[in-house]
């Protein structure tokens, strides 16, 4: 089937190599960043994670937003998902293959990545981390894969697989439950110390990874002819809005717990996200703004009217994703890191040789999602 | 047998077994997950502290081998320059790189104040001077390292002598462990720390060098390790030494009644960095 | 069976051979530095034999890194009377002081990096 995606118009074309230049430059930032270190990132001793593990904890969302697909279509059995369940499935392969990249991009000794498995240590949860992620990995490109391929010949999927969907669905929950794990297990990290954080992960992740999946599909009509059908549409706007009302009701808990209590380390960092601490407010411009238009796009979701006009919906849609993106991958992690322990703020500002890599993880991301939408589109079409 | 019963049978004798093995296999994971065994060659683990509850100190007794520290803030307060002593003493020995800057900057021990290293207690109304104080700060060797229980490779560990030590061979840097220590007592190699300046110096801590103990390589997180490479000939950590015979750091195996600083400690009223983090800091202080 | 496109297909075999082949061939056409070995002079042992230490080496150095750095054992080995550290910069660079003849003229044969020195000093390196 792979064939599918070396057939396509000049804009296809165009839009490939447009990708690829993108990743070569990145490629050449990565180089420089192997060979200097990781000091050629805005990271420091106070805040030792930045953009890479930010972002990769977004994506792990995106991945795992594949399965509010999957779990309507295979165990509620509906129907109007049947043509753009495979679409979450491959978003979910484009997504996991992001996350692993910007955890290589991210580490300090790259080439000792196997180092995890040479010396398993099952009480790091970045241990676990690595077998829930590649397990979703493998469990999603052989159930989309399978699914394709038998959809391809015009036959029914072959009865093994359906075990493999069953247990991708708790699996994709397991992703981002592992990923809050490892933050809200570490004991000084108030930010992230909470319990709260794993649903929290799950709830903007349901709502980022469909909302991304309406725009690529809105896209998508235009660009492939292909029409996942309005009923999809309302179906995952639905689940868009519900997901996005748990999320700012759980961000409205935070603040409680935080501002209630009155302990200082509870309330430090949104402070400092928020209103800014100790003069430090590198973060307050963009958190604001996040927290403005998601609450406008979730409010605009409510009313069906927005919701069934495409432009408003594609609004709303937009507004929310990247409200989310900017809370998590951005706030949530560099957040956790201020104030430090000695209650000092260090601010981080990523560089530009940061922002190239990220960007091309970006478009490899994109680009595996191009080809695999190809083909699935091209089979989906040809009937 | 009809089928209904043989089915509750099933399931009872099930979730009997699962009943049984779970709370065990849990209690195994809770019980092993402090400790990531510093020995893979087949020696028992002996420095454990992990089936401790106590809310922060080591209230309880415990017969383990813990080397640990007390530093005297008075005495350093008497002392002048000694606390910078001990710094030097400590980072030229090891070949800490000094860049200059505080993006890279790299520190097993360093002197900060006690507003920023005793961030749980009250500052309201302390005592006059009290900020003044040169407060020495490094690696806690916590009994309940949460770092430990991060890494993902076992690259840093609890060894025998209840040291937290970093295996800058298998680091992997992912700076897992500098998100989990409570204490910023993490550095990370954030370029070669082999630089060198034009005139072909190491940027090496006051231009200090040491021969006969290795630098690190870029990409490996690095901290204090009670210096077991002079422990095993007979010195005390550099650090200590430094303080001469001025009593102000006293070192030894705060598990061993008959130790120094076990008596010290006993004698004295001492407190540890945060200690409702729940990690037993072996660094005790007198204010 | 008729082959179709049979030009393109075998310039296209042809590269693909020449490619994956390359290294033979470079190593072929470049002159080969063959190393020369030679034994530390008054000295008269090792930690093991000969062969033991030229085909294992590694291993020792892998083993007394895990001993020293992880468990904690420092042990002295005791041999013909001579002590010996585990220890690359104190234990093996005491006899075989020169790292160009010890280590480097093997490993630039056999193109194997090891990254002892990014860390370890070899002696005089710090002047």
């Amino acid at each position: 089937m792979l064939e599918k995606a070396l057939v396509g118009n000049n804009k296809y074309w165009a839009w490939i190599f447009f990708l690829l230049g993108v990743i070569s430059i990145g490629g050449l930032f990565y180089l420089y960043q192997f060979n200097y270190g990781l000091g050629a990132t805005g990271m420091s001793r106070d805040v030792s994670w930045g953009i890479y593990i930010a972002q990769f904890t977004f994506m792990v969302g995106v991945a795992a937003g594949g399965v509010m697909l999957v779990l309507p279509y295979y165990i509620h059995d509906f129907k109007e998902f049947g043509k753009i369940t495979i679409l979450g499935e491959f978003m979910a392969i484009a997504a996991v293959a992001m996350c692993i990249m910007f955890i290589t991009a991210d580490l300090g000794q790259p080439m000792r990545i196997m180092n995890v498995l040479l010396h398993p240590t099952p009480n790091s949860m970045l241990f676990w981390d690595m077998i829930v992620l590649n397990g979703y990995l493998f469990l999603n490109a052989i159930c989309g894969w399978v699914i394709l391929n038998a959809h391809n010949k015009g036959v029914h999927y072959p009865q093994w697989v359906k075990p493999l969907i069953y247990l991708s669905i708790p699996w994709a929950f397991s992703i981002h439950t592992v990923t809050a794990f490892l933050y809200c297990g570490l004991p000084g990290r108030h930010f992230w110390l909470t319990a709260i954080l794993a649903p929290r992960f799950l709830a903007s992740a349901f709502a980022a990874g469909p909302a991304l999946l309406v725009l690529i599909s809105m896209i998508l009509k235009r660009v492939a002819d292909f029409d996942a059908g309005e009923k999809a549409f309302q179906k995952l706007g639905t689940i868009i809005t519900y997901a996005a009302l748990a999320n700012f009701f759980f961000l409205g808990l935070e603040f409680f717990v935080a501002y209630y209590s009155r302990i200082p380390g509870h309330m430090h960092t949104l402070d400092y996200l928020f209103w800014g601490l100790e003069g430090h407010d590198n973060l307050v411009l963009p958190m604001r703004f996040s927290l403005t238009i998601g609450l406008i796009a979730t409010t605009m979701l409510l009313f069906p009217q927005i919701k069934k006009k495409e432009g408003t919906f594609a609004l709303a849609c937009g507004m929310l994703f990247l409200s989310l993106w900017i809370d998590k991958g951005v706030g949530m992690v560099l957040g956790g890191f201020v104030p430090n322990p000695l209650d000092r703020v260090t601010e981080y500002i990523p560089t530009v040789i940061e922002i190239g890599i990220s960007m091309a993880v970006w478009a490899t991301g994109a680009l595996i999602l191009t080809i695999l939408y190809k083909i699935a589109i091209t089979v989906e079409n040809k009937k | 047998m009809d089928v209904k019963r043989r089915k509750f049978l099933k399931i009872a004798g099930l979730s009997a077994v699962a009943g049984i093995t779970a709370p065990t296999a849990f209690n195994s994971l809770l019980n092993g997950a402090a400790f990531a065994s510093s020995t893979e060659h087949g020696a028992p683990p002996a420095a454990e502290g992990s089936h401790a509850t106590g809310h922060g100190g080591h209230e309880e007794e415990s017969n383990l081998f813990q080397y640990g520290m007390v530093i005297d803030i008075k005495k350093f307060a008497e002392h002048q320059g000694l606390a910078e002593k001990c710094v030097t003493a400590c980072h030229s020995e090891h070949n800490v790189p000094d860049f200059g800057n505080p993006k890279d900057e790299i520190k097993w021990i360093w002197v900060d104040d006690y507003e920023h290293g005793f961030t749980g207690y009250s500052q309201n109304k302390s005592m006059t001077g009290l900020n003044d104080l040169p407060v020495l700060l490094t690696c806690n060797h916590c009994a309940n390292p949460p770092c430990v229980r991060a890494c993902p490779t076992k690259a840093t560990f609890k060894n025998d002598h209840g040291v937290v030590v970093m295996d800058f061979h298998r680091c992997i840097g992912c700076r897992f462990c500098m998100a989990a220590c409570p204490y910023g007592a993490r550095s990370f190699n954030w370029r070669n720390p082999r630089e060198k300046y034009a005139n072909g110096n190491y940027k090496f801590y006051k231009n200090g060098i040491n021969p006969n103990y290795p630098t690190r390589m870029r990409g490996v997180v690095e901290k204090c390790n009670f210096c077991p490479e002079r422990l095993a000939v007979g010195k005390l950590p550099a650090c200590v030494e430094a303080t001469g015979n001025t009593k102000a750091m006293v070192f030894g195996n705060i598990n061993d009644p008959k130790s120094e600083i076990a008596q010290v400690l006993s004698a004295n009223f001492t407190i540890q960095r945060n200690p409702a983090a729940g990690t037993k800091p072996s660094v005790f202080y007198i204010i | 069976m008729p082959m179709y496109d049979r030009g393109k297909v075998l310039t296209g075999l042809a590269i693909f051979v020449i490619i994956m082949t390359f290294p033979v061939w470079y190593n072929l056409v470049r002159a080969q530095h063959v190393p020369k070995t030679e034994l530390p002079k008054d000295v008269k042992q090792c930690v093991g034999t000969v062969d033991y230490m030229r085909s294992s080496h590694m291993q020792v150095l892998d083993i007394w890194r895990n001993e020293v750095v992880r468990d904690e054992n420092r042990k002295v080995i005791e041999l013909g009377g001579k002590q010996y550290v585990k220890s690359l910069q104190l234990g093996c660079m005491a006899c075989h002081p020169d790292r160009k003849k010890f280590c480097d003229e093997c490993h630039t044969y056999a193109a194997v990096d090891p990254f002892c020195w990014d860390c370890h000093f070899q002696p005089k390196e710090t002047k």
